[in-house]
């Protein structure tokens, strides 16, 4: 992969609030990181996701996060998808559903990530979500109603509180 | 105790987490094998983060393969510098299985070379990497940071997945092929019918059908969700083996006691063709509803459907006609080796002649960089795997998947065609 992140990967916390945008069901890897552009990390960032929500690429913030139907990250294993949205400052991704190389890659790159049913139900863009990671539990903060999801394995819970697949391994080779 | 799936066997006989484990749970595992194409370049940045540098080292280089297949030849100076920098460092690490820009897609070329075998566990940086479970190896795609930790520790988590089985009986119609089956699967149970789930594929049709048609049902698994796809462990699957390697393997198949999450039955003697309509790989239907559609572009390559027989039936339809004036024919072999048959037998020049190109081998138009994109108001018959808005070229093109049989007819009247009538 020719791009790669320029930002470090966030501090872990168990508790996370950010304006939410809402995607729909089946959002593929080549939406979020469109494959011209897998050699140009500036066009990517310019890109990313605007065939779906034409001003997310330009109004995203920091600390945002995504809402998502089923299936969130289906396509390729390219997992520029995860990346670019922590670039972007994407905080986490609530869907019903991911696909799998997109959850593992999220987990490595410490990227939350939480399976909600009828989680996009709830939600409107611009709503604000707060998070309890441990817990597995979203709240709407506008509407107030509270939903339990399924909760994240303590081995992955684990990874995502030492930063990451990368960050533990390093630290694992300097110890020896 | 209840009996078990090819997958738990499989994990099972690679667990460091021991044996005594139930779906949903996550255990490590040793790797057999560990494939790997232009992700390589994210591995070898990461490898120069490790400090001290004499930490630097794989696992064990005889289990890595690494290949070109995506942007080959380099179509670009970054990809070219990409491919620069994975030269060095797998001449560096003592990579000896290294496929430089001529051998094809890694999922053609893995089998062919032997690399992947029955009982092995594999993972890949790419999707399709299921593809190997037609040879009866449970293999899985990741992404590249779970690739570098591959490459250093020869190990990683898995969650254990449920299996879901599909019993498939009936003899296929004229001029049907499995991907017809596959499409029609996405279509009857969507697109995460299989997500974090192993398939077993099962049922005379599935038991008659070739090798290379059971990869097209594997490789296409994975846009179903699944982890791993698992063909008929029968002794067509040795044979091909065998010719391949002379490294010992040993079949693994399920028990029949084993548990599975859901089986799915599905009679074939009827079916139409299958058409995965835009912009979803479920969007499916059969082909009288979406006959007549004009194209301008058709595809006969990828890994899901670039293989000698692929080209056979698109020649077999096309020999002594020429396609339609306003169609682009683009043919890319999954292999060299495929190629190289087809160039010998007569095939190549048959297609060419009816009008089409051949490119060399790799994944060609399929991921929408290499050439044979797709301007904003057209639309493409195509034999690969994906469909997603903008995977061709503009996302205001249409792309329409089918069997290689469909896209042959296809090209010929210029607009989408019933293979049955040729
Ligand atoms: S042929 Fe297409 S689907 Fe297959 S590996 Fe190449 S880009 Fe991916």
């Amino acid at each position: 992969m020719a791009i790669s992140s320029k930002k470090e990967i966030k501090e872990y916390q168990d508790v996370l609030k950010g304006k939410v945008w809402v995607f729909p069901d089946n959002v593929d890897t080549d939406a979020i990181s469109p494959g011209q552009y897998l050699d140009d990390l500036e066009a990517t960032l310019k890109h990313t996701c605007d065939t779906i929500i034409k001003e997310f690429p330009g109004q995203v913030k920091e600390g945002d996060i995504i809402v998502a139907g089923r299936n969130f990250g289906c396509g390729s294993s390219r997992e520029t998808a995860p990346m670019i949205l922590q670039e972007k400052g994407i905080a986490a991704v609530i869907a019903k559903s991911f696909a799998r190389i997109f959850y593992r890659s999220s987990i490595a790159r410490a990227l939350p990530v939480i399976e909600v049913e009828r989680i996009s139900n709830e939600f409107e863009t611009g709503d604000v979500i707060e998070i309890n990671i441990p817990n597995a539990e979203v709240t709407n903060l506008r509407t107030g109603k509270k939903l339990v999801g399924k909760k994240i394995h303590p081995i992955l819970l684990n990874l995502l509180k030492n930063g990451g697949l990368e960050k533990q391994l390093l630290a694992e080779l300097k110890q020896k | 105790m209840s009996g078990k799936t090819i997958a738990e066997k499989i994990l099972a006989s690679h667990s460091l987490s021991g044996t005594d484990f139930k779906p949903d749970d996550i255990i490590n595992a040793k790797l057999d094998l560990i494939m790997s194409h232009i992700g390589t370049g994210k591995v070898v940045l990461d490898f120069n983060k490790i400090r001290p540098s004499k930490n630097r080292k794989i696992f064990d280089p005889s289990k890595i393969v690494v290949l070109f297949d995506h942007y080959v030849p380099a179509p670009s100076e970054r990809w070219a510098a990409v491919h620069d920098l994975i030269r060095k460092f797998v001449k560096k690490q003592g990579i000896t299985n290294f496929y430089d820009i001529r051998e094809g897609i890694c999922h053609q070329v893995i089998p062919e070379k032997g690399h992947a075998r029955p009982g092995m566990l594999i993972i890949g940086g790419d999707s399709h990497t299921p593809t190997y479970g037609a040879f009866n190896a449970g293999s899985c795609g990741v992404g590249n940071t779970d690739l570098f930790y591959g490459y250093v520790k020869g190990e990683l988590w898995f969650r254990v997945p449920e299996t879901i089985k599909f019993n498939i009986t009936g003899k296929l119609p004229y001029n049907l092929m499995s991907k017809d089956i596959i499409i029609k699967i996405a279509g009857d149970y969507t697109a995460e019918v299989a997500t974090y789930k192993s398939i077993e594929f099962t049922g005379d049709t599935m038991e008659n059908l070739s090798i290379a048609s059971r990869m097209t049902m594997s490789n296409f698994a994975l846009e179903l969700g699944a982890k791993f796809a698992f063909g008929v462990p029968d002794q067509k699957v040795v044979d091909w083996v065998k010719n391949r390697t002379t490294e010992p393997f040993e079949l693994v198949k399920s028990d029949p006691d084993a548990v599975y999450s859901e089986i799915y039955k599905m009679d074939v003697s009827d079916l139409e063709p299958q058409i995965s309509c835009p912009h979803t790989v479920d969007n499916v239907k059969p082909i009288s509803e979406v006959a007549g559609t004009k194209i301008n572009q058709a595809f006969l390559g990828s890994c899901t459907n670039g293989r000698y027989e692929d080209l056979e039936i698109a020649a077999k339809i096309l020999e002594g006609k020429t396609i339609h004036k306003d169609v682009r024919m683009i043919v890319t072999p999954a292999s060299k080796e495929i190629w190289l048959k087809a160039a010998k037998s007569g095939i190549s020049e048959i297609l060419m002649n009816a009008g089409a190109i051949i490119t060399n081998p790799g994944c060609g138009a399929c991921f929408g960089a290499l050439g044979g994109l797709l301007g904003p108001s057209e639309k493409c018959i195509s034999s690969a795997n994906r469909n997603f808005k903008g995977r061709m070229g503009s996302a205001a093109s249409e792309v329409y998947l089918g069997s290689p049989a469909t896209v042959a007819a296809s090209a010929l009247k210029g607009e989408i065609t019933d293979p049955r009538g040729f």
